[in-house]
């Protein structure tokens, strides 16, 4: 009872104490640099709408931040404009306008370093070189932000969302554009990405290196440089995300490389040169994606082993499966491939005969890209029929032994 | 009204034409005469424009064959063999050829005699080889031309329309015209003959009028005064059979072209 | 020229291999949307039909109808027509005729089912093929005097712009695979009117492939506004040099 009636008394006087500061133009506090000089923790402050210039603002104090209509931060394109290291810290409703630009660092509108339970909410990033830029935290939340930058050379714009050696981050509900990887994650652990948009960046949409036991979802990936990059990762889900149109001679929907333990569920995969590109990946599980009109749904590195493809479903894709080798390592079953033609004479819903995912000239072009030119040409699908009739060319073990009849409902 | 003016045609290796000039002016009846492979049917393509000789010239009413085709509206054709579109009606080909020469069909005689209107609504294949040559002939006279070229007139028709035929050409004789016939079967043309041009191996044999040939010969029979001419030449025997034949109508014609 | 062609093409309209033809692509063409749970697989067998059975169809009748108009021909030229109108007409009418059943059997249930980009491809890149095919045949049958011999060379014809000819472009591409080959092979396509066709179809259909690797080449070729007019210009050529040399071989041909 005691120690309810101290703690209670304590929070009263917590209450009691924390403020609300008003800055603004026609305030008595007419700088955020000011106010937040003035501020305790726990404190409250309100920036009133207009546009405040003023270079780099320090914040360590656990105060949270409200904008009203969207108060602008101008960088004048020379400063970083908010650099934030505390805890406790809510940012939100602000525009973060023309940050500066740096080659030595990383400039970014948003500086989160050494810090922990911070949030950022509901905020616009406008023209920066980086927008949101993490290092060393924990427990950062960062959501329903906007993120627009002008897309320059890869050089010269840096990453929307970029986190680095932090855990427990939570990057939800943001819409990143034009910037070098819409989302940047190194050295990130146990985190969740979720129903972000990242959209025409020029490089990745998502850029994923050394972070383990991290689960992506909902995302939609769109018309990105080269897609989405998973590497160097272990344990990580990738749910329900949309990887679209990522076109170009090395745009994947995703490439993963050195990915081990990890599963790929409920994915659409849809006009992408390349659905999935895995290379030197293990034990994973891809399943009940859909992979449609892609140029291939998925290529699959001879480095790849152990890796199981089931209940997917494929189709109007120009090529099913790529390979560079001739080792299969990899078990696939119950998917449905819409080129197949086999029949079904116990009515089980699965072919009697093995469907060949490895067409004789996904291995051609493979070799030799300049006659993707014949493809869809009478002699092409001869050889196709060909193979498929005395397979000498193609993975002989690289098939489907149970293909589905009909489409799969996912 | 035709010129015909040294001209040579040649095959390969056979010399269908070969060196031939000859002139043919109104009122005549000419039966171009001679055996298979002589040259008639090159000779009859030569003036209508069909055949390009190597050498020579023709002029159809002092218009050379190988320019303007609108010499050709002088000219009633009738082929050896007529095929016509499968699927074109009988009333349809009379519409066409009315368009085509963008004329009324002036002389509708055998058109009538023939009773072609009541096949009007008859595709074209569903009509015997008879009926194709009636309806081969009444095109060629329909537009009343001053020039009627007729190969092989009598060949596939019935004794009844080989008279209505030949009564038409008599008619047309009389009315001054240019009438040119090729014929196996010399009695056919007994009656209407004027003048006889004979070829052979492409050659010009001889080019005369029936009277002359009569005064010649002593003979009063067309085909007996032909007799007595060939004599002196050395045609095939069996042609020879073939021209006097009296019996000509179930013999089946030589699909030649 | 209006005059005759309006009479062949209600000829060739009525034709029974025509009809048939045409009952053959319908029946064809709604069965395949029909059948498949996607247009997309539907829009790939029409392909086939397109590159293989349409430039067949169109050598074979058009040769067959020539010979099979010889002798109406010859009646033509005997009237005072000119070699290159009574030609046209029968060009023009059989062209015709083969394009509407085109249309009516490949056009209709395209409309119907998949009116989008690759739809629209699949009947430009057939229409084109149709007239191009005859305009070739044209050129053959008017050359080669006898039947057999005229229907053997569009066989041959077809056999190789179907299948040789691309059989002989992936031997040359891996001759010289060494090689930077990839505006040699551009030409190369220019060479052969169902090459042409399918890359044209398939600049909509394979949109995502042709973006990786050297396709993006061809991509960036065959889809920018210089590709589409020079597939079409191509094409117009394809279809004009045959029928010329055709109309030159016929004003001086002997009947």
């Amino acid at each position: 009872m005691k120690l309810f009636l101290t703690f209670f008394l304590c929070s009263l006087t917590q209450l009691a104490t924390a403020r609300t500061l008003l800055v603004g133009p026609a305030e008595s506090i007419r700088s955020l640099q000011k106010a937040f000089a003035l501020a305790a923790d726990g404190d409250t402050i309100r920036l009133r709408q207009g546009i405040y210039k003023e270079g780099t603002l320090q914040l360590t104090k656990s105060i949270t931040l409200l904008g009203e209509n969207y108060p602008v931060l101008e960088g004048e394109k020379k400063f970083e404009i908010l650099h934030i290291s505390g805890k406790n810290i809510t940012i939100r409703g602000i525009h973060f306008r023309n940050s500066g630009y740096s080659a030595m660092n990383d400039f970014a509108s948003i500086k989160l370093v050494d810090g922990s339970h911070i949030t950022l909410d509901q905020n616009i990033v406008s023209n920066a070189y980086f927008a949101i830029h993490v290092s060393n935290c924990t427990y950062v939340h960062i959501r329903n932000n906007r993120i627009t930058g002008i897309p320059a050379s890869e050089q010269m714009t840096g990453n929307g969302i970029h986190l680095w050696k932090s855990s427990h981050a939570t990057i939800e509900n943001n819409v990143i554009k034009g910037h070098r990887d819409g989302i940047y994650f190194e050295f990130v652990t146990s985190s969740f990405i979720r129903n972000n948009h990242s959209e025409n960046n020029i490089r990745y949409g998502l850029h994923f290196m050394f972070s383990n036991d991290d689960s992506y979802m909902q995302n939609r990936f769109i018309n990105n440089g080269a897609g989405v990059a998973v590497m160097y990762s272990k344990r990580v889900r990738m749910e329900k995300n949309h990887f679209e149109e990522n076109w170009g001679a090395s745009a994947y929907g995703i490439l993963l490389k050195d990915i081990t333990d990890s599963h790929i569920l409920q994915n659409v995969f849809m006009k992408n040169t390349v659905g999935i590109f895995m290379e030197g990946s293990s034990r994973m599980e891809i399943t009940r994606n859909r992979f449609l009109n892609n140029g291939w749904a998925m290529k699959i590195q001879a480095s790849c082993d152990d890796n199981l493809f089931h209940y997917n479903n494929f189709t109007g894709n120009s090529f099913d499966v790529g390979t560079n080798g001739t080792m299969v390592l990899n078990r696939f079953e119950n998917n449905y491939w819409d080129k197949y033609d086999g029949y079904d004479m116990n009515k089980d819903g699965i072919g009697d005969v093995p469907y060949h995912p490895v067409s004789m000239y996904s291995v051609i072009v493979e070799q030799n890209p300049t006659t993707l030119i014949l493809f869809r040409s009478f002699m092409v699908s001869l050889l196709d029929r060909a193979e498929k009739a005395i397979p000498s060319l193609t993975p002989e073990h690289l098939i489907d032994n149970k293909p589905m009849m009909k489409m799969l409902r996912l | 009204m035709i010129r015909i003016e040294e001209i040579s045609k040649k095959f390969r290796r056979l010399q269908a034409l070969d060196h031939i000039s000859v002139r043919f002016t109104e009122g005549q009846v000419v039966a171009l005469i001679g055996p298979n492979g002589s040259g008639k049917t090159t000779l009859i393509k030569s003036v209508l424009g069909m055949v390009r000789p190597d050498s020579g010239r023709i002029f159809v009413k002092d218009q050379p064959v190988s320019g303007d085709p609108s010499y050709r509206e002088h000219i009633g054709y009738m082929p050896q063999i007529g095929r016509y579109p499968d699927n074109m009606k009988v009333g349809q080909l009379f519409d066409m050829m009315q368009k085509i020469r963008n004329r009324e069909h002036t002389d509708t005689d055998l058109l009538y005699k023939f009773n072609i209107p009541a096949i009007y609504e008859k595709p074209m294949r569903t009509l015997s080889g008879g009926t194709r040559q009636k309806v081969s002939a009444a095109l060629a006279f329909l537009f009343d031309p001053s020039i009627l070229i007729l190969d092989e007139p009598t060949a596939g028709l019935d004794p009844l329309s080989t008279e209505i035929l030949k009564e038409k050409i008599q008619k047309e004789k009389k009315k001054n015209k240019l009438i040119l016939i090729t014929s196996h079967v010399l009695s056919d043309l007994e009656e209407l003959t004027t003048h006889i041009m004979y070829l052979q191996d492409g050659k010009l044999q001889f080019f005369k009028d029936f009277e002359t040939l009569q005064e010649e010969t002593g003979e009063l029979r067309l085909s007996k005064a032909i007799a007595r001419v060939m004599q002196g030449f050395e045609p095939a025997s069996e042609w020879i059979d073939e021209l006097f034949d009296v019996h000509p109508k179930g013999k089946q014609q030589d699909k030649k072209k | 020229m209006l005059k005759l062609s309006r009479y062949v093409l209600y000829d060739i309209l009525r034709n029974k291999i025509v009809i048939a033809y045409t009952l053959f692509l319908l029946l064809v063409s709604f069965s395949m949307f029909r059948m498949e749970d996607n247009s997309s697989k539907a829009q790939l067998s029409l392909l086939t039909i397109v590159l293989i059975v349409l430039p067949l169809v169109s050598l074979v009748f058009t040769t067959i109808h020539y010979y099979n108009s010889y002798e109406f021909i010859e009646l033509m030229l005997s009237q005072p027509l000119s070699r290159t109108k009574i030609l046209l007409s029968e060009y023009a009418g059989v062209c015709l005729s083969l394009l509407s059943a085109f249309w009516i059997g490949v056009g209709v249930p395209v409309l119907l089912f998949s009116a989008d980009a690759t739809g629209f491809a699949l009947l430009f890149t057939g229409s084109a093929l149709t007239i191009v095919f005859t305009s070739i045949a044209f050129y053959t049958s008017v050359r080669s005097k006898d039947k057999a011999r005229g229907i053997g060379f569009a066989l041959l014809l077809w056999f190789y712009f179907a299948l040789i000819y691309d059989g002989l472009v992936l031997l040359t591409l891996y001759a010289f695979s060494d090689y930077p080959m990839e505006k040699f092979t551009l030409l190369l396509s220019a060479l052969n009117p169902i090459d042409l066709g399918r890359i044209f179809i398939m600049l909509k259909m394979d949109i995502s492939v042709l973006m990786g690797y050297t396709g993006a080449l061809y991509k960036d070729f065959f889809g920018s506004g210089t590709g589409v007019l020079f597939t079409t210009g191509i094409m117009l050529l394809w279809a004009l040099i045959p029928l010329w040399l055709a109309l030159r071989s016929f004003r001086r041909k002997d009947m």
